[in-house]
């Protein structure tokens, strides 16, 4: 029971983070039908940003949530900022060009911010410093920090206001607009560019929040980290029905349940063959199984027909 | 510049012959600036294998497959299996059944590659028969991400894979007798195993290049260009586009499984390192920057991104203590690939060297190909209103319909 409770508290936080990085995928994906995969690479951006952030500045003796907070804005500006420069300079000329040539220039861009990033920052992991110290609180016999409790608790709050800012407001509806159909979007009056544009600022505003979590949670950061979470996430976008915002996020948190829950029972169920290092296998293998029983995703509307 | 096509069949033979020729010289020629450029050019034809089994799935069939590598893993184990002292350590039986150990022929280990890899390419290509483009990508992706996992931790409980520490001692392929590892002696010329494997590889090489001529002529061919352009339309002309797509893969992949057969006979040692999802974006670069679909765009493209970075080496050197040991070659290596992905995208979508049919008929306002009966001809004969020309007198069509692209 109580390493049930464990697990399920590990994929909920898991699972948040995927959430946050499934948005960004689902969202560019919903506009322009790219999958972007530098978005994993972004996540990354902004967890070693907030790493030399707060490294930098430890030495000035603010206290812990100060820091994570001046690293976390770091990390949203310097990621808005880079996502920003990547849609204007590899995606927007190649927008009507053979459909497989923006991918191949993502998978270009994934590749140059890690190298650049390895190149910056060096290849070596580094130990991202615990910011909020204090006693693990003992839920069902089950253990969660600090850090766990704020990223579930920022993770609802960010998704709560983004769905505000999708449904309610005027740039909600007109990425919604563009994401139906940018031509005649435009005829109305909206800006695809524009729209397209805050899309990715918002895309990687979320990963950055997700990558400072990613590092404050599992303490350690380094150039590839983001490979996984971004390979995940996207599975999670799917799983979830692409394009879709609320998908997104129930994908996400499912995903984190199911790999989180699957880890900690795959040795039992299968008298110890099989161990924790699988828990990597059942995201594709749920992703397969999604894709071949229902390929439009849990909440997706679309029949997979568009590509 | 007058076309190849276009040449009378003495000047082709002359091109083939002079080809030849060259391509038996160059690695003695090669030789003699030190074995690691034989080396180079035997990687590079390695790719080239890679990049034209490749090119049958995404660019024959236009079914992006991003977990490529996995087929290169299994052949590559397959002969780590067969051919090295790994299953007679761990099983006794093995050991008691083969007393000299485990050594497979060539003759056994590269059909059965072919035929593990394809089989493999089947397996994977039947549940994801119903998806289509960037869904098929990530979840061959998926795929391969799931057998290297596997390849990595298969040392437990049973020792199967060594894990990620990988298999050595792996046989060199053997002909007739005459072992390609050691330096031979022929025509009173020195051959070292590179010079042994160069021709090898290019054996292969050649043999891919025919079998991918014939069958982009062929039959299948026409019905996997079909498939990509538009598969509800290639559907309703009659094919069979859920065998034809396993078929694809089943190719693909047989190619991958020579290849990979190949590489661990010739490296000796295997590990999951080398099976990466940054090898499958690296050969699907090579399929797609050199010109997708099209032959020798496909060569051209392969051998750039497999030799150029290796001739970096030599540059990363002075470029390392520059940059205080930031910039190793490797990394050099990295930062050009993408660069050149991101670069060659943006300035040429369609490849170095993509088709030429399809750049000529595709491009907004080009002149309409030079034939008499093209779709935007005239009818040859007027006929009164109303009335249909007999079917004979239909004018045929190039034979390429443009495809709407979205």
């Amino acid at each position: 029971m109580e390493t049930f409770v464990q697990q399920i508290i590990n994929g909920l936080v898991l699972g948040s983070v995927y959430a946050l990085v499934a948005l960004g995928y689902t969202m560019v994906y919903g506009i322009i039908n790219l999958i972007n995969f530098a978005h994993g690479e972004v996540l990354m951006v902004g967890a070693l940003t907030s790493w030399t952030v707060v490294t930098v500045l430890a030495g000035l003796g603010l206290p812990g949530w100060a820091l994570l907070l001046i690293g976390l804005v770091a990390a949203v500006i310097v990621c808005s900022l880079l996502n920003f420069a990547i849609e204007k300079i590899a995606y927007r000329p190649l927008r009507n060009a053979p459909r497989l040539a923006p991918l191949i220039t993502a998978m270009g861009m994934s590749l140059l911010l890690q190298t650049l990033a390895m190149i910056i920052w060096k290849p070596n992991y580094k130990s991202f410093p615990i910011l909020l110290p204090g006693d693990p609180h003992v839920v069902f016999g089950a253990v969660i920090n600090n850090v766990q409790i704020l990223i579930l608790v920022a993770t609802g709050l960010t998704l709560s206001g983004l769905m505000y800012l999708v449904n309610h407001t005027r740039l909600g509806r007109a990425m919604r607009a563009t994401a139906e159909n940018p031509r005649v979007a435009a005829l109305m009056g909206v800006k695809p560019d524009t729209v397209i544009s805050a899309t990715f600022v918002i895309g990687a505003a979320l990963a950055a929040l997700a990558g400072v979590m990613y590092a404050a949670n599992y303490g350690s950061v380094q150039h590839t980290m983001g490979f996984l979470p971004g390979l995940k996430a996207f599975t999670a976008a799917v799983f979830g029905g692409i394009g879709n915002l609320a998908g997104a996020m129930v994908g996400g948190v499912l995903l984190g349940l199911i790999e989180s829950l699957g880890a900690g029972y795959i040795g039992d169920l299968t008298g110890g063959v099989l161990g924790s290092h699988y828990q990597d296998i059942f995201a594709f293998v749920v992703l397969i199984l999604v894709l071949t029983l229902r390929p439009q995703g849990l909440l997706g509307e679309r029949v997979a027909d568009r590509a | 510049m007058t076309r190849f096509a276009d040449a009378t069949r003495q000047q082709k033979l002359v091109v083939f012959i002079g080809a030849a020729v060259l391509l038996c010289i160059l690695p003695f020629v090669v030789q003699t600036a030190g074995n690691a450029w034989v080396r180079i050019i035997d990687i590079a034809l390695l790719y080239v294998l890679l990049a034209l089994g490749l090119n049958i799935v995404v660019g024959y069939a236009g079914l992006l497959d991003l977990g490529y590598v996995a087929f290169y893993a299994v052949g590559a184990y397959m002969l780590g299996l067969l051919a090295s002292p790994q299953l007679t350590d761990t099983f006794a039986s093995f050991k008691n059944a083969f007393e000299n150990g485990l050594h497979t022929p060539w003759w056994v280990v590269i059909p059965l590659g072919a035929l593990v890899a394809g089989g493999a390419g089947v397996l994977l290509g039947a549940p994801t028969l119903k998806l289509r483009g960037d869904y098929l990508a990530i979840v061959t992706l998926g795929f391969g991400e799931i057998v290297r996992v596997f390849m990595n931790n298969l040392d437990a409980p049973v020792n199967i894979t060594n894990g990620p520490k990988g298999i050595t001692g792996i046989d060199e392929i053997s002909i007739f007798g005459v072992s390609l590892g050691k330096t031979q002696h022929f025509f009173g010329l020195e051959w070292p195993k590179v010079t042994n494997y160069y021709f090898l590889f290019l054996l292969l090489v050649i043999f891919a290049v025919i079998i991918c001529y014939r069958l982009e002529r062929s039959r299948i061919g026409r019905a996997w260009m079909a498939i990509r352009e538009d598969e509800v339309a290639a559907k309703a002309m009659g094919i069979n586009t859920r065998n034809l797509k396993l078929l694809a893969f089943g190719m693909g992949a047989t190619f991958g499984g020579v290849s990979g057969v190949m590489f661990a006979s010739f490296q000796g040692f295997i590990s999951p390192e080398s099976f990466s999802l940054q090898e499958s974006v690296m050969i699907v670069a090579m399929v797609v920057l050199g010109g997708i679909g099209h032959l020798p765009g496909v060569i051209v493209g392969s051998l750039l991104l497999a030799a150029l970075p290796e001739v970096l080496r030599y540059v990363a050197g002075p470029l390392q203590q520059m940059t205080d040991g930031r910039l190793d070659a490797s990394i050099l290596r990295q930062l050009l690939v993408a660069l050149a992905m991101i670069g060659i995208m943006l300035s040429r979508p369609r490849g170095l060297w993509p088709s030429p049919e399809h750049g000529r008929l595709r491009a907004p306002g080009a002149e309409t190909p030079p034939t008499s009966q093209g779709p935007g001809g005239e009818l040859p004969v007027k006929l009164p209103h109303g009335e249909l020309p007999p079917a004979r007198q239909i004018p045929p069509t190039t034979g390429h319909i443009v495809p709407t692209e979205r």
